[in-house]
C-alpha cells in the first residue's frame, strides 16, 4: 500500500533496505529531521563521533574490514567540509562509502545562508559521483543508484546532499515495492575478454622471470580474489609482491612472498620488479610511491595490467596487455585458462631472488639503550598473530614499519590511508572496524603526532564500549618529515619536533581508557600482553628511538635499483629535480 | 630546474551526457583538476525531452594524455559516450561567428565584398556598421576575422566548434 512519507523517513527506509547496520554521524541544524527519524528506529544504529572527519574515517575502517559500504551522516556547511578529507581519502583508496549531507532549504541555496556550503561543488572531484536531491520523489532512485555506484566497479565515495525542506516534504512510499529501480547508465566491466585471458596465460607460461604485483583492487574485489590469487600463484610459481593497499591478499609467510614494493618496500621486491621479464599487475595502479623514477621502472619487462578502471590503464606506465575487469572474475578466468599446464622451472629466477633476499634489507641496528621501533612492531606481531588482529595505522614512519614488520595473511585485516596519506585516519578507522568485527582484536598502530589529529575519537570508543587498542610509537618527532629533512635538507628539522606532548597515559585515563607506558625493551612484551589482555580500550605509549629511520628507502627521483639501506652513507642533500618530487 | 612540455596534438571530442545539474562543471573541472587543456567547448541539449546533451570539446595534448582524457571522461557516471572524432577518422567541424565591422566609404564596400566571398551574411546593418554571420571551419573563420581586422573590426563572438563523423553511421 502506498502511503505518504517524509523525505527523512524514506531515507531511513532506503538505508534499511540497503542492509546498513551503522551510520557514522554528527547532528546539526540541516539534518535534524533525519535525526528525528533515527530517534526511535532500532534498525539502523547511529554511532556518534566527536568530529565529522572521524565519521568518514570510521566509515572507511568499517568498509575496509567488512567489505560493506560505510555510511556517513553529517550536517550542512562545516559538517560536510569536515568530512571532505575522509571522502577524498576514500576516493583515493577506492573505499565504498555513501555520505548523506544535510543542506539548507532549497529556497535558501545560493544566499549564503547559515551553515551553507556548496557541498556538491566542493566534493565534485573527490567523489565517484554526487547528488543534490531537490525532490523527495527522487530520493529512493538516488539512494539505490548511490549504493550501486559506491559498491560496484571500482568502489568509491558517493555524496547525497539533501536540503532540509526535502527531508520534511512528503512523497509516496510503498513498503511492498522492493524491486530495485532499473538503471542503465552505470555498467562497470566484470569479465575479462577471452582472447586477452588466453594471451595473458601464454605470456605467463612463457615467462622466465615473472612477478605478480598486486594491489588494493584484489582486496576490494572480495576475499575470493585473494584465494584465487593464491591459487594462480600456486599454478604458476611466480613470486608475489604487493602495494601498501594490497597487503594481506597473499600470505606473508609464503616462501614466494617478496614483501611490499616501492619507496619503503623490500630490496628483493624492488629488484625483482626491475629485473623481471613479465610483470602481472593485478588491481594496482603504478602509483609514484611504487614506481620510483618512471624511465627506469622495470625497463625490460612485458607488462599485463588487470584493472576494473579503464583510466588506470596506461596512466603513467604503458602496458603490453590490458585486461579490464573485476579481479575475482579475471583471476578465475586466468586459473581456468591455465588448466593443467605445469609451472615452468623458475629455479634460476628464484635463485637470483634468494640472492637479493640475502642482503636482509629489513635488518636494523640494535640498541641497548632505546627500544627500536622496528623491534616494537616485531614483538607486537609475534604476540598478537594468533588472534589474527585487524591493524589500522596513521600515516608516517610507524605506518611503513607496520607494513614492513607486521605480517598479514588475510585480506581485510589491514586498514591504512595509502593514496591520500591522511594523518588521523587510524583511530576512527579502528573504531569502525571494531564495530564491524566485534570479536576481533583491533589495534591502531600510531605515531605520537598523527594520533593527535583525531584524538577526540577516544570518546567515541568509550561511549560504545569498543575495546580498540592504540599502540603509539612515540619518537617525539613527525618521524617521516624529520627523516626527509635529515636526508634532503641537511638535518634542518624545521617544525618537525612534537613539542608539548600530552601525557598519553593520563589522557587515556581521562577518557576512561587504560593507559600503559613502555619505556624499556625489557618491558615491551609485558606491556603488549597487558594491552591485549585488558578487556577494554587501551592506549600504549611506547617510547622508541627518537631518530631511527625507515629503511629500505628509494629516495625521490631514484630508480628501484638505487635503494638506501641501513648503513648506507647519505649526503643529506638532493638536487632540485629530486626535491620537487613529493 | 626546467619544467618540460610534451608535444601536443589537437583532438575533437564529442561527449553525450545526461543533462543534469553540474555536469558541465564536472567535465570542465575534470580538465582543470588534471591539467588538461580546453581550446573550445560547446554544449546544448539534443533530445526532445531535454534529457541528453552533447558536448564538443577541442583539446590538445600528447597522445597518452588524450587517451587519459578519454578514459577519465568515460568513467563519469552521467557520461554516456565519448567519441574522439580526430581518432575515428573523417569528420566535419563547423563553427559559427558573429563579426561586427564599422566603417564608411571604400572600406565598407570592401567588407561587404569579402563577406560575399566567404558567404558571410549581414544579419544587422546600419549606415556605418555590419554584423556578419559566418559559418565554417575554425580556419575559415580565422581568415575572415583577420581580413576584417583591416576594415574596422569592432567585436567578434565565436561559438566554438561542433563536429560530426562523415558517412551514414552515427557516432
Amino acid at each position: 500500500m502506498a502511503e505518504e512519507r517524509s523525505g527523512a523517513s524514506i531515507l531511513i527506509e532506503c538505508l534499511v533496505r540497503e542492509g546498513v547496520e551503522f551510520v557514522f554521524g554528527y547532528p546539526g541544524g540541516a539534518v535534524l529531521p533525519i535525526y528525528d527519524e533515527l530517534f526511535a528506529d532500532t534498525r539502523v544504529r547511529h554511532i556518534l563521533v566527536r568530529h565529522e572527519a572521524g565519521a568518514a574515517h570510521a566509515a572507511e575502517g568499517y568498509a575496509r574490514s567488512t567489505g560493506k559500504p560505510g555510511v556517513v551522516l553529517v550536517t550542512s556547511g562545516p559538517g560536510a567540509t569536515n568530512a571532505v578529507t575522509g571522502i577524498a581519502d576514500a576516493f583515493m583508496d577506492s573505499i565504498p562509502m555513501v555520505v548523506i549531507t544535510g543542506q539548507v532549504p532549497t529556497a535558501l541555496i545560493g544566499t549564503d545562508a547559515f551553515q551553507e556550503a556548496d557541498t556538491v561543488g566542493i566534493t565534485r572531484h573527490c567523489t565517484k559521483h554526487n547528488y543534490l536531491v531537490k525532490d523527495p520523489t527522487q530520493l529512493r532512485a538516488t539512494i539505490e543508484e548511490a549504493f550501486r555506484i559506491a559498491t560496484t566497479g571500482r568502489p568509491g565515495p558517493v555524496v547525497i546532499d539533501i536540503p532540509k525542506d526535502v527531508q520534511i516534504a512528503l512523497a509516496s512510499w510503498d513498503d511492498q515495492d522492493t524491486a530495485p529501480l532499473p538503471s542503465s547508465r552505470y555498467a562497470p566491466p566484470v569479465e575479462g575478454e577471452a582472447d586477452e585471458i588466453s594471451q595473458a596465460v601464454e605470456m605467463l607460461a612463457a615467462a622466465e622471470r615473472p612477478i605478480f604485483y598486486t594491489g588494493g583492487g584484489v582486496i576490494n574485489s572480495g576475499p575470493e580474489a585473494s584465494a584465487l590469487l593464491r591459487r594462480l600463484q600456486d599454478l604458476t610459481g611466480a613470486p608475489v609482491t604487493s602495494t601498501l593497499m594490497g597487503l594481506g591478499a597473499f600470505p606473508s609467510d609464503h616462501p614466494d612472498w617478496l614483501g611490499m614494493l616501492g619507496m619503503h618496500g623490500t630490496y628483493e621486491a624492488n629488484m625483482a620488479m626491475n629485473r623481471c621479464d613479465l610483470m602481472v599487475c593485478i588491481g594496482a595502479r603504478f602509483d609514484d610511491r611504487v614506481t620510483g623514477r618512471l624511465d627506469a621502472f622495470s625497463p625490460d619487462s612485458k607488462k599485463i595490467h588487470i584493472d576494473i578502471d579503464r583510466s588506470s590503464i596506461n596512466k603513467t606506465v604503458p602496458v603490453d596487455l590490458a585486461i579490464l575487469g573485476d579481479c575475482t572474475h579475471v583471476l578465475r578466468q586466468l586459473t581456468a585458462a591455465w588448466g593443467v599446464r605445469r609451472p615452468r622451472d623458475l629455479g634460476e629466477w628464484k635463485a637470483r631472488i634468494a640472492g637479493w633476499r640475502a642482503c636482509e634489507c629489513l635488518a636494523y641496528p640494535p640498541s641497548s639503550t632505546e627500544i627500536m621501533p622496528q623491534k616494537a612492531i616485531e614483538r607486537l606481531f609475534a604476540l598478537t598473530r594468533d588472534r589474527r588482529p585487524i591493524i589500522s595505522t596513521e600515516v608516517g614512519q610507524h605506518q611503513m614499519w607496520a607494513a614492513q614488520y607486521f605480517g598479514f595473511s588475510d585480506p581485510n585485516r589491514w586498514l591504512t590511508s595509502g593514496g591520500l596519506g591522511t594523518m588521523g585516519y587510524g583511530l576512527p578507522a579502528a573504531i569502525g572496524a571494531q564495530l564491524g568485527n566485534p570479536q576481533a582484536l583491533v589495534i591502531d598502530i600510531a605515531g605520537e603526532a598523527s594520533i593527535q589529529m583525531n584524538i577526540q575519537e577516544l570518546g567515541t570508543a568509550s561511549q560504545y564500549r569498543l575495546p580498540v587498542k592504540i599502540f603509539i610509537l612515540n619518537n617525539e618527532y613527525m618521524g617521516m618529515v624529520r627523516q626527509w629533512q635529515e636526508l634532503t635538507y641537511e638535518s634542518r628539522y624545521s617544525n618537525s619536533y612534537s613539542d608539548s606532548l600530552p601525557d598519553f597515559v593520563k589522557l587515556a585515563e581521562a577518557y576512561g581508557w587504560k593507559g600503559i607506558r613502555i619505556e624499556n625493551e625489557a618491558d615491551l612484551d609485558a606491556g603488549i600482553l597487558a594491552m591485549i589482555e585488558h578487556d577494554g580500550p587501551v592506549v600504549v605509549d611506547c617510547l622508541v628511538s627518537k631518530e631511527a629511520n625507515c629503511f629500505p628507502m628509494i629516495p625521490s627521483g631514484a630508480a628501484h635499483t638505487d635503494m638506501l639501506l641501513y648503513g648506507d652513507l647519505v649526503s643529506g642533500t638532493m638536487d632540485d629535480e629530486a626535491k620537487a618530487l613529493v | 630546474m626546467l619544467i618540460k612540455e610534451a608535444e601536443s596534438q589537437r583532438h575533437v571530442l564529442a561527449i553525450t551526457v545526461d543533462n543534469e545539474a553540474g555536469i558541465l562543471a564536472k567535465i570542465a573541472g575534470l580538465f582543470t583538476a588534471r591539467g588538461y587543456n580546453i581550446d573550445s567547448l560547446t554544449v546544448a541539449d539534443i533530445t526532445e525531452n531535454h534529457a541528453v546533451s552533447r558536448i564538443t570539446i577541442v583539446t590538445n595534448g600528447p597522445p597518452e594524455v588524450i587517451d587519459q582524457i578519454h578514459a577519465q571522461l568515460d568513467r563519469l557516471v552521467p557520461v554516456h559516450k565519448v567519441v574522439d572524432l580526430t581518432e575515428e577518422g573523417p569528420h566535419v567541424e563547423r563553427e559559427l561567428a558573429l563579426v561586427k565591422v564599422a566603417g564608411t566609404g571604400e572600406k565598407r564596400v570592401e567588407a561587404l565584398r569579402l563577406a560575399d566571398i566567404f558567404r558571410a551574411r549581414p544579419v544587422d546593418t546600419t549606415t556605418e556598421s555590419f554584423i556578419f554571420e559566418i559559418t565554417g571551419t575554425p580556419e575559415k573563420v580565422d581568415s575572415f576575422v583577420g581580413l576584417m581586422r583591416e576594415l574596422g573590426l569592432v567585436e567578434v563572438g565565436r561559438t566554438g566548434i561542433v563536429g560530426m563523423m562523415r558517412g551514414a553511421q552515427g557516432a
